[in-house]
């Protein structure tokens, strides 16, 4: 009982974490350029379908992932000169609008070049087995490695952000963007650096999850709402808060639907709770964005505003 | 002016034609899903409903066939819409496809009012085959609970003792994992649900699975969540440990997305591409040479469709209007299926054998082989619900 609970906590950790990669470029992007992104989710699937392509030709997981890493972040500061250049200082809503298109621009792309029939990235076989943790106790390697990368890329975004100059001008920028302008940094190039970042985490996440999920079009939508909800708890612009807020949002959903169930069945009939349970723990999370939007309306950690 | 009144008098005449009974044209609509992750199911089941065309020169009982192709994007009011315009501006003769329950509940009823006939391709929600089946409502697959029963019984026969269910929380994941417990003689020691179609993860019921040791581990994921869960199967270390049995959870269209990690995995069909009779081996042929893949179930219950509607149009000479002629004609199903020879019970569902599959590795290519028969003419448990005898 205690491992079973010990395992689920491992997996609500390894899902937080995953969507805090996919939360971290998009808060970064959101805070400093004040760029709503719906198109995140598709620099999310570009990543899956760049490491499975790139996985095939080179025979190697490791080395097609770093290969899908660079492409990606070419695409994200591609797409940032091509399109978003042209979004800034204009409407929220002409943000929406324009990143709506490009989810079906990238849906469309995907087809023509990939197909509509999805990719697989299958694991090399050391990363494909559980291993022993605690004596007695596996856990599944792939989602080990997922907890391990991680962790390194949230330790990695604290030394940037807090600890370089680069970091500087990021929160510098998160917290009053025409200022950082008006003191000589270059804030087109800071944009371009910081959408490409934002994309380079999106497919990261993409290729990570891609072996335990599918590669197919449309795979970033529904996980990016999960996003947008987790950089909202945050606190818009700050990573610590996507970072906590995506450990919370992890667990709730994964702890929720283990025990959720039993819950419900000790006071509903069978039927009934197995009905209800899945529809109410997958409301679990979108009610602690309400709670936290009614005690602090600005996220648990909002980036300083002018 | 006077000219042109003259041209409109006779175009209009020329539409109106001779008073005959026999349709100009045999209008199919035919509504599956052609955009999203599940496209490629949809296009599946057009593709094996324009090759059972292409096998009949595009003519039915003589006349020249004309199908349109609608998107239902997988959502239930999509679905709906597309039926209603299919109907009322189209004004099609028969309407096919459907691959979702939860679609094809909410688009029967302005099919059934406008008393156009409906060949359900693929979904089987139990409804249709119960209290809701109707006389212009024909089904070429099953009941949703029908192959949970038969690998139920399979299972039986393997003397498992324990199952553990894991399954999509809408109309057709509870039918089919009700059908697993109704059938099953062991004890069902856990039951989940996950969202649909949106939750991707399935981590937390592996574990809950795994927790439980049970004998066996059922569960039923179409399309891309099927290649999702066995994934997650064997990366949680389950493969190889609990056998898993499925239905619907692999197919042609998975399997070179799923690859070892189906194999030796167990599920149910009424149609296997292996089975050997004449029309199937020449449906799969010609389906292969045409479109470079094995068909799925989808696609043979697609071309089945075609089929079916062909025979009840040649029995009838064209004449549509008369619905009684066509009603008997459909129920007759006077046509090869391709799984073997099968009759229409009294609510039009099929009574069909049932085959036990498992994935195999030849080479390096994954086919479903089957392997038993699990029931033979196995009729659904809601046919007594149904009013029509």
């Amino acid at each position: 009982m205690t491992s079973l609970f010990f395992e689920q906590c491992l997996n609500g950790l390894q899902f937080g974490l995953l969507l805090f990669l996919l939360a971290a470029g998009l808060t970064l992007v959101f805070g400093i350029m004040d760029l709503v992104n719906l198109a995140h989710g598709s620099l999310y699937m570009v990543g899956a379908y760049f490491a499975a392509t790139f996985a095939a030709w080179t025979n190697s997981f490791v080395l097609g992932a770093v290969m899908a890493l660079i492409a990606t972040l070419v695409v994200g500061m591609v797409v940032e000169v091509v399109v978003m250049r042209r979004m800034y200082g204009r409407d929220h809503l002409d943000h929406v609008l324009a990143t709506f298109g490009l989810i079906l621009f990238f849906d469309e792309l995907v087809r023509l070049i990939w197909g509509p029939g999805g990719l697989s990235l299958p694991l090399p076989s050391w990363l494909n087995r559980p291993v022993q943790i605690l004596p007695g106790f596996q856990y599944s390697g792939y989602r080990l490695s997922i907890i391990v990368v991680s962790l390194a890329v949230a330790v990695f975004l604290y030394v940037l952000v807090m600890r370089t100059r680069i970091g500087m001008l990021i929160r510098a920028g998160a917290a009053n963007r025409e200022m950082v302008g008006a003191l000589g940094v270059n804030i087109k190039l800071l944009f371009t650096l910081v959408f490409g970042l934002g994309a380079a985490l999106a497919g990261l996440a993409g290729l990570m999850q891609a072996p335990i999920l599918t590669v197919q079009i449309g795979m970033g939508e529904n996980i990016l709402i999960l996003a947008f909800v987790i950089t909202v708890i945050g606190g818009i612009g700050s990573i610590r808060g996507a970072f906590i807020a995506a450990i919370m949002v992890g667990f709730i959903d994964t702890l929720g639907r283990a025990y959720f169930p039993e819950i419900l069945r000790s006071f509903l009939s069978k039927d009934v709770a197995a009905t209800a349970a899945p529809a109410l723990s997958s409301m679990l999370i979108y009610l602690l964005m309400a709670i936290v939007l009614i005690a602090r309306p600005e996220g648990l950690f909002p980036a300083v505003r002018k | 002016m006077r000219k042109s009144l003259l041209v409109a008098g006779v175009a209009l005449a020329l539409m109106a034609g001779p008073a005959s009974a026999q349709n100009k044209t045999i209008k199919i609509g035919f509504v599956s899903t052609f955009s999203g992750p599940t496209a490629v199911i949809g296009n599946d089941m057009r593709n094996a409903f324009e090759l059972a065309l292409d096998h009949m020169g595009r003519k039915m009982g003589g006349i020249p066939v004309e199908v349109i192709y609608e998107d239902d994007g997988q959502k239930p009011e999509v679905g709906k819409q597309k039926t209603q315009k299919l109907i009322e501006s189209d004004k099609v003769d028969f309407i096919s496809g459907y691959i979702w329950s939860n679609v094809v509940l909410a688009s029967v009823k302005p099919i059934v009012d406008s008393k156009t006939f409906l060949i359900v391709a693929n979904a089987g929600a139990s409804e249709l085959a119960g209290k809701q089946c109707s006389p212009y409502v024909f089904s070429t697959s099953w009941t949703n609970d029908q192959n949970p029963r038969a690998v139920a019984e399979y299972m039986n026969k393997k003397g498992i003792k324990t199952v553990y269910m894991i399954g999509p929380n809408y109309a057709a994941g509870k039918e089919n994992l009700g059908g697993m417990a109704a059938a099953f003689r062991g004890k069902v020691v856990g039951e989940d649900y996950t969202t649909w179609p949106s939750q991707l993860d399935f981590s937390a019921e592996l574990a809950k699975a795994k927790a439980a040791n049970p004998g066996a581990i059922y569960t039923f994921y179409p399309g891309a969540a099927g290649v999702q869960f066995l994934n997650q199967y064997e990366q949680a270390g389950l493969k190889g440990k609990i056998p898993l049995y499925t239905t619907f959870t692999i197919d042609s269209l998975s399997l070179p997305r799923q690859k070892d990690a189906a194999v030796g995995v167990i599920g149910a069909l009424q149609w296997g591409a292996d089975l050997k009779n004449d029309a199937n081996k020449k449906f799969v042929s010609d389906f292969e040479a045409k479109f470079k893949t094995e068909p799925s179930f989808y696609a043979a219950q697609s071309y089945d469709a075609a089929n079916l509607i062909a025979s009840a149009v040649a029995a009838v000479k064209g004449n549509l209007k008369d619905k009684a002629a066509v009603q008997k004609a459909l129920e007759k199903a006077n046509f090869k299926s391709v799984r073997g020879a099968f009759k229409f019970d009294t609510d039009h569902y099929p009574i069909q054998n049932f085959y036990m599959q498992e994935v195999v590795k030849n080479g390096d290519k994954y086919t479903l082989k089957t392997i038993a028969t699990a029931i033979e003419n196995s009729r659904n448990v809601h046919v007594g619900d149904c009013p029509m005898k």
